[in-house]
């Protein structure tokens, strides 16, 4: 049993279920993310931890308590929205001590947390400003005071970086890690940037259509995908999948490869072994495409296939290049220095200890 | 919100000639506003003038000219000895009817129209829609053909003929353009502010007092004007569901213009009807100022 228990949670809406039986068991001090694209239930499930949306079936408890009768306030968590939410009316001194008048709070003891909190995220200057008179960082670290003072068991965010601009998001989000590493709360962070995901989390759950599609570390996430909507929607840029069939080559089981020309490449790949004559999609990230001497010398399994060059597309550090396979655009990841351009044959190398492959119907993983 | 910048080359650059032609519409346009505003504003002037003059010099013609001899008797006398009905009382006893009516009236539908609104927008429910659908639906029966219901319930109620009897029409009147007024405007209002605040630990009415009244301002104000001035002028209810020593201004009013035997005395008339109409002016003088403000407010706050 874990910190934050989700058991067979539901919710549905009238006739339309947006969440399907979900299970997420989150320890203590975890960074648990919640990401998907846009619709697909993450604040719904945030909600429900939260208290302000009702689970239909299943149950969600803290600490071993079921929370399913227990009002928002009573939950002891902390919530910080898109939008800030901050009252309009108050000053940010009274915005960060309402929840604690709320609870009954006297006033010194009021005092001193706002205090703290606005030292530790160095709003003092600000206190006695109304919300409309900050900028949107501002506002950001006043939503996270207010949550800060609860000394809550889990804080629960709900995409809270999203209105900012590309820099501000990057520095606040290094702020919330730090943060979370100071304070060592539990913490559910709701995105749909997967970047955002990779970077904060201890652990995450992907999500898509109301379903939690893959519950993993990072690393799990991103090496291991479940299926080919984790594959795709996982790391920039995405992963390259691809038609491929499976056959056998001098006793040795591989993948077989349509490429521009009507050529078709063959790569041992011995992780779909025993599956020979069977239609599989590839996929096979970025940084398992490179030239021979960028390739992992680590790998057991890096085989070269020259091909055309499409396109290259150099990117400061890295110049990503494109290649024909299966149908699709394929694209690998060189260092800057590579030389190589376009119209290219060029000797590629595939790594292919980190490729994986997945059932084109099901799209589920295979291997 | 942006700020406007102003470009300060089109000030400087601006020459005798163009500020010529530019002022020669401006001041057609404001010939034609203030033509305009003493149109509007002649019927008050007689009113006034009429009402300060003794009745001979009404009687006599001249409506439009000053008094000869200024006299404030015509008011005194409409305050408090004109003949109202069969009783020589004026109006005060009437006008402070209707202020009873008036003020209790209009807090009640604005509170209940206020909390109807924030049920509707951040407490749905099953059927909520429908409600405020049957609400609207309300506010645009004609007056008409609730009055016989009306009085059935007053009567049943035993509030017939009295001021609460007139409170409880006009506050069931009410409420319908309150609702309407107020759930249009929350529906505006941010809903994660609501769950913010349920966090905290905020109840239902420390939310509604706290989160939302506050800014609310705007809106309560178009309101009050609204339920003022209707539930002020209204004479239909106040004719049918009174008494005589329960009457409203405007049956009072009505009373004082038809019920005086003999001389008509139009002086007395004149100042009755600016007394009726006064509190509403006032309304709008000192609430509109507020009005205005409060639409300026949200929209620098953004
Ligand atoms: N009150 C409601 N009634 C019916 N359907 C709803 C309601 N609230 C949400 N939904 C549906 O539930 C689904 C999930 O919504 P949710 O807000 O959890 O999405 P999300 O993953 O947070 O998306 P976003 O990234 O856009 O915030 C959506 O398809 C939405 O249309
Ligand atoms: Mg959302």
């Amino acid at each position: 049993m874990g910190f934050l228990d989700i058991k067979q949670a539901t919710k549905s809406y009238g006739p339309v279920k947006v969440l399907h039986e979900t299970d997420i068991s989150v320890e203590e001090g975890e960074f648990l993310v919640l990401v998907g694209p846009s619709g697909c239930g993450k604040s719904t499930l945030l909600n429900m931890i939260a208290g302000l949306e009702e689970v239909t079936t299943g149950d969600i408890s803290i600490k071993g308590r079921s929370m399913n009768n227990v009002k928002p306030a009573e939950r002891n968590i902390a919530m910080v929205f898109q939008s800030y939410a901050l009252y309009p009316n108050m000053t940010v001194k009274g915005n960060i001590s309402f929840g604690m008048e709320m609870q009954g709070v006297p006033k010194p003891e009021r005092e001193k947390k706002i205090a703290q909190v606005a030292d530790l995220l160095q709003i003092g200057q600000l206190l006695d400003r109304k919300p409309g008179q900050l900028s949107g960082g501002q506002r950001q670290r006043v939503a996270m005071g207010r949550a800060l003072t609860r000394e809550p068991d889990v804080f629960l965010f709900d995409e809270p970086l999203s209105n900012l601009d590309a820099k501000l998001r990057v520095d606040m989000r290094t702020e919330i890690k730090k943060l979370h590493q100071k304070l060592g709360t539990t913490i559910v962070y709701v995105t749909h940037d997967q970047i955002e995901a990779l970077t904060l989390s201890t652990r995450i759950a992907v999500m898509y259509g109301g379903y939690v599609q893959q519950l993993g570390t990072p690393k799990e996430i991103y090496d291991n995908p479940a299926n080919m909507f984790v594959a795709g929607f996982m790391g920039s840029p995405s992963m390259n999948l691809f038609a491929a069939k499976v056959v056998s080559e001098n006793g040795r089981t591989a993948v077989e490869i349509a490429l521009a020309d009507g050529q078709k490449a063959t790569i041992p790949f011995d992780k779909v072994q025993g599956q020979e004559g069977r239609d599989v999609i590839l996929g096979i990230r970025p940084e398992a495409i490179t030239d021979r001497d960028g390739a992992d010398r680590n790998s057991q399994n890096v085989h070269v296939v020259e091909a055309r060059v499409e396109i290259t597309e150099p990117a400061g550090s890295d110049t990503f290049v494109v290649l024909q396979m299966g149908g699709k655009d394929v694209t690998g990841r060189f260092r800057a220095d590579v030389d190589v351009s376009a119209g290219d044959r060029f000797p590629f190398a595939f790594n292919m200890d980190k490729a994986v492959a997945f059932d084109p119907k099901t799209e589920e993983r295979v291997a | 919100m942006a700020n406007t910048s102003t470009n300060p080359s089109a000030a400087v650059g601006r020459t005798k000639a163009s500020s010529l032609s530019a002022a020669v519409p401006r001041i057609i346009l404001y010939t034609v506003l203030v033509l305009f505003c003493i149109y509007y504003l002649l019927p008050l002037y007689v009113m006034v003038v009429n009402s300060l003059k003794p009745l001979e010099e009404i009687t006599a013609g001249g409506m439009m000219a000053l008094p000869n001899e200024w006299t404030i008797a015509p008011w005194g006398s409409a305050w408090s000895t004109a003949q109202i009905g069969v009783d020589a009382t004026g109006l005060r006893p009437y006008f402070v009817n209707s202020l009873v009516m008036v003020i209790p009236a209009v807090a009640l539908s604005t509170i209940l129209g206020a909390l109807n609104g924030y049920v509707l927008t951040k407490w749905a429910f099953r059927g909520s829609t429908l409600l405020f659908g049957l609400l609207l639906f309300g506010c645009f029966i004609p007056f008409q053909m609730v009055l016989i219901p009306m009085a059935r319930i007053l009567g049943l109620t035993g509030l017939a003929g009295s001021v609460p009897g007139l409170v409880f029409v006009h506050l069931v009147y009410g409420i319908g353009f309150s609702t309407l007024y107020f759930r249009n405007y929350y529906a505006a209002f941010p809903t994660e502010l609501v769950r913010a605040a349920q966090i905290d630990g905020a109840g239902f009415f420390t939310i509604f007092w706290r989160i939302l009244l506050p800014s609310s301002g705007p809106i309560a104000v178009v309101c009050i004007i609204w339920q003022f001035t209707n539930i002020w002028n209204d004479f239909l209810f106040g004719a049918s569901f009174s008494d005589f020593d329960s009457q409203p201004m405007t049956v009072a009013l009505n009373n004082l213009v038809q019920s005086s035997t003999g001389v008509k005395e139009y002086n007395v008339h004149f100042a009755g009807a600016i007394m009726a109409a006064l509190p509403t002016l006032l309304v709008y003088i000192v609430a509109g100022r507020y009005f205005v403000r409060g639409l300026m407010a949200g929209s620098v706050k953004g």
